[in-house]
């Protein structure tokens, strides 16, 4: 089936088999940021922004995505290195497999609730499992960028 | 100079990590690569009487297709570990008997995935389906035999019998166990159960392979051993060693999987018989159902104590689960009594005994931790039973007991310990969560209960006497420095931490070390990461190649001065006259090391410890539990490490709480269930629950260093010792607040408000 949209603010046009998951189209295009954790859509480490709104791209399929917007990692890559620097001050990129997944619904959030409570941040990142971090760096590291934010360091 | 050695340093490599740069297995596949995959077995047991592949073959797209009777006939074991490896050889690439479900039938590579399924789909297997052995507690001696075959294989004498369904047994001892039992007030008599925890690391098994411009076999791996694989894929492919090049590329996340080459052979075949590149991705459901997880154990502890609470006598037999395959099986028994009955400095004799059987279930490995997890579980439960049988608090029990600097283990292979801070550590964490006024328990206005649980926890630093780390630095022109390493750096920050250590020796700033690993056409013989051994060992050879070099330095920056190495100093930066102040630069050496006028610099040494000096810690879990539903909330978690000097003190901390959390998760929720005929039940996220943020809770790291003068800056490790504490810590919690005692692992919600109702009835 013949598709058409944006990847990462780039006109994208592809003819693709109906059962293609946009996480397998993405990365047939160079989007290596976006990986694949699980079979159940329980992992969250193929967050994409579809229209600007985070995605489990291992649900959606290619074909749904035609003449919509979809981000990567790829098409932010100011801001992943923005806050990944807070998370790397933490060391809470331990093998860095979840991060674009879990960066790309932290910047999501961030869009969305500006001054986010613990327990929001928490539930709004459910998600997004992490194995290796135990998850307190990355709350810290989102903290520190929050306060940064506010403060006008960013 | 800036000092690098116990600073928070940042990733050599987070910033590519962050911004999702294709540095993984998967994001290199060379083009026009065959995708592989693998027929699995739906039972548990059967032999293979017929498999017809001729109309499979014919789908448009196929390359090859692969069945018992195209592979080599040699046994090996997938096993990551020093020549000889004590685990068995056991295992063909494609066996005609299935022991275990999802056991590979057949291997098929194809142009696209498409393809590939079409084509597993018409492959027609007939089996001769057998009856399955389980019940690994029946296994010893059962008339069915996992491994009836006459080419099994044992290299090291770990009492294995194939014919007996033994994969290793064996007993050690010191003292009359029996005789001080006998003498003992009380004993506690107990039998403690954990299951084959899956490492669930977020990249699955991967691999890519493909010949290189000189025929050779050129394999990029997930691994966390690159030279074991280089010798696993000699043996299974029966081609040398020197046909093989084995590359690690980042890794995401390994604890301990990916020190068995669970996917590396079956691409390499195909590119053996096609020329072409191959891959495999293991499914998340593959990773969970033909892995390597931990061992499940069976603990009997019999602990003999006088009335004051002074421990005796530990008795400890443990039966090990090998699964199918002897992976790791010999090697992770040992560590579940010499890394448990350690921890106690009083007891008058130990025996501990163990048997390591066959069955019918999927094959164990290693998983951090590597047996040690499962031993403290049963004896930190049973020392938490033991107090509550004196009626006395755990904390003051293991203060009178608990091992100490100094002491001689006669458990942990008769070793002096020679830095330990286990006391400090206990303190530290009974205040930060103001043990004394928590424990045991108290009730909510909600009926909830808050009750807090202790344990302790050990493990070792590199294997004694058998791994080797090994750096290689060389000089460049510039003066900058390029350091080749063998370790594995599978986020754990070991190319960070070694630079670290090299800065420091080096005097030089982090940037001036190009840190590169691993490649084994490049990198220094190394074993890998596993065994806590990075930091520890590697470290040492990383120190030990600076001295060399330094020296190398010297001599030729003197001689370019035309001064005697000893009237000289190099300061990082240049080699200077101690009279007259005149001087070369590094820059100035490293050209002139490049010229022909003096010889190269480099350096190249391996390091291997006559010890393993154990990292201790304890933990403290504070939990709420709603006895209406059962349901455990982890409210606060204290631990206290020593892992010896922290070299990267970010680093530890993560490692802590990752550890942490994944302890948690075997505690809690992480069940291993099969149905009648072995099938498993857990297969994937759905069904094996690991935590997410929010049953992390709140916890809390503070490091008690102790310096260990065999470890490079005084140095332990850390990455295995940290999941140890939660089981233990949590059942005695969940103990504290409900009086019920669990054995068996995972503890859920149903079991204790089922515990509960029997309870009030
Ligand atoms: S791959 Fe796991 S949620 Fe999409
Ligand atoms: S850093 Fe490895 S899974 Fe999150």
């Amino acid at each position: 089936m013949q598709i058409e949209l944006k990847l990462n603010g780039r006109v994208c046009k592809a003819d693709v088999s109906p059962d293609m998951r946009l996480l397998d189209f993405v990365r047939e295009q160079g989007c290596a940021s976006v990986k694949c954790g699980c079979d159940t859509s329980n992992c969250g480490l193929c967050t994409l922004w579809l229209d600007g709104k985070p995605v489990l791209s291992c649900s959606v399929l290619a074909v749904r995505a035609n003449g919509h917007e979809v981000t990567t990692l790829e098409g932010l890559q100011a801001d992943a290195a923005e806050f990944g620097a807070f998370l790397s001050d933490e060391g809470a990129e331990q093998c860095g497999y979840c991060s674009p997944g879990f960066i790309m619904n932290v910047l999501a959030m961030v869009k969305e609730l500006p001054d986010p409570t613990e327990e929001q941040i928490q539930h709004y990142l459910a998600g997004n499992l992490c194995r290796c971090s135990g998850y307190q760096g990355q709350l810290r590291a989102i903290r520190k960028y929050l306060l940064a934010k506010q403060e006008g360091k960013l | 100079m800036k000092k690098y050695v116990s600073a928070p340093v940042r990733k050599r490599d987070a910033m590519a990590l962050v911004t999702g740069q294709p540095v993984y297995t998967s994001d290199l596949l060379p083009a026009h690569c065959l995708t592989v995959k693998l027929l699995r077995s739906p039972h548990a047991s059967a032999l293979i009487k017929s498999i017809r592949t001729d109309t499979a073959k014919k789908v448009p797209g196929i390359a090859c297709i692969l069945t018992w009777e195209d592979v080599p006939t040699a046994r090996f074991t997938q096993a990551g570990q020093t020549y000889p490896e004590p685990s068995p050889y056991d295992r063909l690439i494609l066996d005609r008997r299935i022991r275990c479900e999802g056991d590979p039938v057949a291997i098929v590579a194809g142009e696209n995935e498409q393809a590939v399924d079409t084509a597993l789909r018409m492959i027609k297997v007939e089996y001769e389906v057998l009856e399955p052995i389980l019940d690994f507690t029946k296994a010893l001696d059962n008339p069915i035999l996992v491994h009836p075959e006459e080419d099994f294989k044992a290299l090291c004498d770990v009492g294995a019998d194939n014919k007996r369904n033994l994969c290793c047994c064996g007993v050690n001892e010191e003292g009359d166990v029996e005789k001080e039992l006998a003498e003992c007030d009380i004993i506690i008599d107990q039998t403690y159960h954990t299951l084959s925890n899956s490492q669930a690391m977020m990249e699955t098994f991967r691999t890519f392979t493909q010949l290189d411009a000189f025929g050779r076999l050129q394999v990029t791996s997930s691994t966390q051993v690159p030279f074991h694989v280089r010798r696993i894929l000699s043996n299974a492919l029966q081609i040398p060693k020197s046909r093989i090049r084995v590359i690690k590329p980042r890794i995401g996340g390994g604890f301990g999987a990916k020190q068995s080459a669970v996917s590396e052979v079956y691409p390499a075949i195909v590119t053996m018989k096609t020329g072409r590149p191959a891959a495999i991705e293991y499914t998340r459901t593959e990773s969970m159902t033909n892995g390597s997880p931990r061992h499940e154990m069976q603990i009997h502890i019999r602990l003999g104590a006088d009335k004051e609470g002074n421990i005796r006598a530990i008795d400890l037999y443990t039966l090990s689960n090998a699964g199918a395959y002897g992976e790791h099986g010999p090697t992770t028994v040992g560590l579940s009594g010499h890394k448990s009955i350690p921890l106690y400095g009083t007891p008058r004799a130990y025996r501990f005994a163990w048997d390591v059987v066959y069955s019918n279930t999927m094959s164990g490995g290693a998983y951090r931790g590597y047996g040690a997890t499962q031993g403290i579980f049963a004896l930190e439960t049973a020392v938490n039973e033991l107090a509550a049988k004196l009626n006395m608090d755990p904390c003051k029990l293991r203060e009178k007991n608990m091992v100490k600097q100094g002491q001689v283990m006669p458990a942990y292979y008769g070793e002096l310990l020679q830095s330990c801070t286990l006391d400090k550590c206990l303190e530290k964490a009974k205040a930060m969560i103001d043990w004394d006024n928590k424990y045991p328990a108290r009730q909510l206005e909600n009926g909830h209960i808050r009750s807090v649980g202790v344990a302790m926890a050990m493990q070792g630093s590199a294997i004694s006497n058998v791994d080797i780390g090994s750096a290689e630095i060389r000089l460049t022109d510039e003066g900058f420095y390029i350091m080749l390493i063998g370790a594995t750096d599978m986020g754990t920050g070991c190319d960070t931490i070694l630079a670290q250590m090299a800065a420091d020796c080096l005097d030089c700033d982090l940037e001036r070390i190009s840190v590169q690993g691993v490649d084994t056409d490049q990198s220094p013989y190394d074993c890998g990461s596993y065994a806590s051994s990075t930091t520890y060992l590697t470290g040492m050879a990383v120190i030990k190649t600076c001295e060399q070099i330094r020296e190398k330095i010297v001599a030729q920056g003197a001689a370019m001065l035309k001064l005697s190495p000893d009237e000289v100093e190099f300061d990082g930066k240049a080699v200077r006259s101690l009279t007259t102040g005149e001087q070369v630069t590094l820059p100035e050496i490293g050209y002139a090391s490049l010229s022909g006028a003096y010889p190269v610099i480099s350096a190249c040494v391996s390091h291997t410890s006559p010890v393993s000096p154990p990292p201790f810690m304890a933990g403290i879990a504070e939990i709420d539990l709603d006895p209406e539903t059962g349901k455990v909330e982890l409210v606060d978690y204290a631990a206290a490490v020593d892992c010896g000097t922290v070299i990267n003190t970010n680093l530890a901390r993560v490692q802590t709480e990752g550890g942490l959390v994944q302890g948690i998760g075997m505690t809690l929720s992480e069940d291993i269930q099969y149905s009648a005929k072995g099938n498993l039940r857990n297969r994937n996220f759905m069904q094996y629950k690991i935590p997410t943020r929010l049953d992390a809770g709140k916890l809390r790291v503070e490091f008690e260093s102790s310096y260990e003068p065999t470890g490079p800056f005084g140095a332990k490790s850390i990455g295995e010792l940290v999941i140890n504490t939660p089981a233990p810590a949590i059942t005695n919690a969940i103990y504290n607040a409900t009086g019920l005692q669990f054995r068996k692992l995972p503890i859920t919600s149903e079991q204790i408000a089922m515990g509960l109702l029997k309870k009030e009835k």
